[in-house]
């Protein structure tokens, strides 16, 4: 028995590869007949293929449990999400646009702070949160950039469009689990790679090195660039590696690092020590210089941040670009765009409820059950409340915590994100919920990944599909031809 | 190169080395077992000996026998050195050093990991043992092809390529020291010449025997055997190649010249040796004095390379 497109019902939610019964997406023509050729068995087996594959391949992830950490193979979806060219096009030009602005926004909360003075974002945006460092002002990094790297969240609403679920600025992970994800697809579907038109995902690694290189203060041939990492122990540290080996810089630890009296770094080499001209750091702000952040902190480097104040060392992302990844902040953003910019948003945000605006509260308390309220600083689907899923008691508990602090939660209507068909049992197809993370980078120039990440809830009805609670991915094809 | 990239690559061709010639040893003695008269008593215990692992060996077992002693050696994970142990420690320093290795060595150290754990019954059990071994040894030695083909003679190269001798030095003089040991013991007890076996084992241990038979053109003695594998001055596992590959690749990196003494210094207590009596005081002593060298040298590394940092200019 193959797969019964005719069955595959997306239960009225917008699904990326297929229309209506029985009729795929012109994009997804190719796969969804290729995969109909398949029985039930030749699905179960290319799923046993990739799993093994992911297995020799190492591609995994670490899991902080109560009984230590543990490696988890990552978890992959053999059927791939398919996205039109055209319209690929109209949220990489978005991406490019947002991230411009939100460049630009942050230069200017650390310099004149121009955007306040004129009114278009209320000034708390900064007293009160948690990711402005007062060590940041009076900066000026290369071409104004502060946030080189950045995994923005997109979701497609019933409707099939592209919105913004949210900006991560700081260290966003996933972009190696991008391009592992198509390194299996190709060996587990190595067929469908016939076809000519599969948009390459492979060049990424060498964006982010021409991107790291463009920011080194020393203006030399041969920068010496370096990612740092927290450790083994960390649930990325398999991208840092696999970044630092694909890009051949070194991977360091904060202890492979020194910052002298001239306040430049150096790293301890078999021959000495050795400058280090930009660091790709994956360690969070308050952990990068116990001399100035958290004091306990032994990831970091003591005095990583006079360095970088004296211009002496680069670090991708600049400390504090964390201030616009605030969810208060993201409300603001296509204000930003049209004030920097004079541009109308292309790719627009999710429709957001400010906790600390009096009247949009009182609809927030009135609406618990239907909306997602999220505290403002926290990533990884961590401390959110989902209405619709939520119970009376825990309605009440958020009800209590956005009164206490209401500058800390946003709400946002639950959105119907779209679904894709995934193999949930030999050979049977269901649909998933899934989001999409792709990767932007910005320097001297703008680079954005074709397609990017894919996470999708594994669990029926599912809307969660961060990997530490249940998600897994799939690869994501960006191909000519429009639904 | 960072310091401790320089490490952990040093220990990942240490740990892979003797993962390699863990599973020829029991591979090798499964083989000898076979050829040796009933009442010669050479048990699979001496392995544990070997290793110098006896204290350990008793903690977890009371009976020496083969089932405990393969055990213990292949797959004990309370025993640091037991094959699968090496093993694992080679992979999570392969797993740290990624970005400075050929990217299939991951790879394939991850394959033979997962095949080592699932299968390892084989390796216990008598009946597949020879086919799991065998299939162990080779994928060390496709991993070393891997690197030795496709890797730049830099730094990195270099590091491997010492703990590789270092480990293999040491593994050669530990395999003398047994056959020593085990004529010894077999001359108390038995008029049988049974050297030709002893030396024979010692030899395949060090998949030495076919170079040996070519390069000495000569039966297997005690005596030669032994100048062989000290001094032999082409086959790659001899003392005296271990030694002089180790201090070439020294020279090719920063401050080599701070070890370059001390390996010179081996070289010639290797050139000097006595074989004439294998089961003289002295024979051994030299192999004694190799071994307490070997750690020296392997501190000496850690000085020069891995803990290395310039103080503060002040």
């Amino acid at each position: 028995m193959s797969i019964d497109w005719k069955q595959y019902d997306p239960n009225g939610f917008f699904d990326e590869l297929i229309a209506s019964p029985g009729e795929a997406r012109h994009p997804a023509g190719p796969l969804i007949d290729y995969l109909s050729e398949l029985d039930a068995k030749e699905l179960e087996a290319r799923r046993q293929m990739a799993e093994a594959t992911i297995q020799e391949m190492g591609v995994s992830f670490t899991v902080y449990t109560e009984g230590g950490n543990i490696d988890r193979a990552w978890p992959f979806d053999i059927v791939p999400r398919v996205i039109g060219a055209k319209q690929w096009k109209r949220a990489e030009q978005g991406l490019r646009q947002r991230l411009k602005a939100l460049n630009m926004f942050i230069d200017d909360l650390y310099n004149d702070q121009q955007i306040i003075k004129d009114g278009v974002v209320p000034a708390h945006i900064i007293e009160k949160s948690k990711n402005f460092r007062r060590e940041c002002i009076g900066m000026k990094p290369a071409y104004g950039v502060w946030a080189h790297i950045c995994g923005t969240d997109l979701v497609r609403d019933g409707d099939g469009e592209f919105y913004v679920l949210e900006d991560n600025l700081r260290v966003p992970s996933g972009v190696s689990y991008m391009l592992e994800n198509r390194a299996i697809t190709k060996r587990v579907l190595p067929e469908l790679f016939e076809r000519k038109d599969i948009k390459p995902v492979h060049n990424y690694p060498a964006r982010l090195f021409d991107t790291l290189v463009a920011i080194s203060p020393r203006r030399v041939k041969r920068p010496e660039i370096v990612v740092l990492t927290p450790g083994i122990y960390n649930s990325a540290y398999f991208e840092h590696a696999f970044l630092a080996q694909q890009m051949g810089v070194e991977l360091v630890e904060g202890s492979d690092l020194v910052v002298g009296d001239d306040d430049c770094v150096y790293m301890r080499t078999i021959a000495g020590r050795e400058r280090v001209d930009v660091i790709y750091r994956r360690i969070d702000d308050m952990f990068l210089d116990p001399d100035v952040f958290h004091k306990d902190s032994v990831l970091g480097v003591p005095g990583l941040m006079r360095a970088w104040r004296a211009g002496n060392v680069a670090l991708a992302n600049a400390p504090g670009a964390g201030v616009a990844d605030d969810k208060v902040v993201y409300a603001y953003v296509p204000e930003i765009i049209r004030y920097y910019l004079n541009e109308k948003p292309r790719i627009a945000n999710v429709k957001t409820y400010l906790c600390d605006d009096p009247e949009q509260q009182a609809y927030v308390l009135d609406h618990l059950d239907e909306l997602v309220v999220k505290p403002a600083n926290e990533s990884g689907g961590y401390g959110m409340l989902i209405g619709p899923h939520s119970t009376k008691k825990e309605q009440a508990q958020f009800a209590r915590l956005i009164k206490e602090n209401p500058r800390n939660y946003i709400a946002q209507p639950t959105l119907s994100l779209s679904t894709a068909p995934t193999l949930v049992s030999k050979g049977k197809v269901e649909p998933r919920h899934l989001d999409l993370r792709p990767f932007i980078l910005q320097a001297k120039d703008t680079y954005v990944t074709n397609g990017g990440l894919t996470r999708v809830a594994l669990r029926k009805g599912s809307l969660v599909v961060n990997s530490s609670q249940g998600g897994g991915s799939k690869d994501t094809w960006i191909v000519n031809g429009e639904e | 190169m960072l310091s401790k990239v320089a490490e952990r690559l040093y220990w990942t061709s240490r740990y892979l080395e003797r993962v390699e010639n863990t599973a020829r040893l029991v591979s090798v003695y499964d083989n000898l077992l076979f050829d040796l008269p009933r009442e010669i008593d050479i048990s699979w215990y001496n392995l544990v000996e070997l290793n110098g692992a006896q204290a350990l060996f008793e903690e977890r077992y009371r009976v020496r026998d083969e089932r405990n002693v393969v055990k213990f050696t292949l797959a004990d994970d309370t025993n640091p050195s037991s094959m699968l142990s090496s093993l694992m420690l080679a992979r999570e320093n392969v797993r740290t050093t990624r970005d400075v290795l050929p990217p299939d060595s991951w790879e394939l150290i991850n394959e033979l990991r997962i095949f080592a754990a699932a299968n390892i019954h084989n390796g216990i059990n008598r009946s597949a043992r020879y086919e799991f071994l065998d299939h162990v040894i080779k994928s060390c030695q496709q991993i070393n092809g891997l690197m030795n083909g496709t890797m730049s003679r830099d730094a990195s190269w270099q590091f491997l390529r010492i703990g590789r001798n270092l480990e293999r030095v040491d593994m050669v003089t530990r395999l003398l020291d047994a056959g020593a040991v085990a004529q010894i013991q077999g001359e108390a007890e038995t008029n049988m010449a049974i050297s030709q076996v002893i030396w024979g084992n010692v030899l395949r241990s060090s998949s030495a025997d076919l170079s040996y038979r070519r390069t000495m053109r000569s039966a297997i003695t005690a005596s030669d055997v032994a100048d062989f594998l000290l001094r032999d001055p082409e086959f790659p596992r001899s003392v005296r190649f271990g030694l002089g590959d180790m201090r070439h690749a020294v020279t090719r990196l920063p401050h080599g010249k701070a070890v370059t003494g001390q390996i010179d210094r081996l070289l010639k207590a290797v050139e000097n040796a006595d074989v004439s009596d294998l089961a003289a005081v002295g024979f051994r002593d030299l192999l004694n004095e190799v071994q307490l060298d070997l750690i020296d040298l392997h501190q000496s590394f850690g000085e020069t390379w891995f803990s290395y940092d310039e103080p503060e200019v002040a």
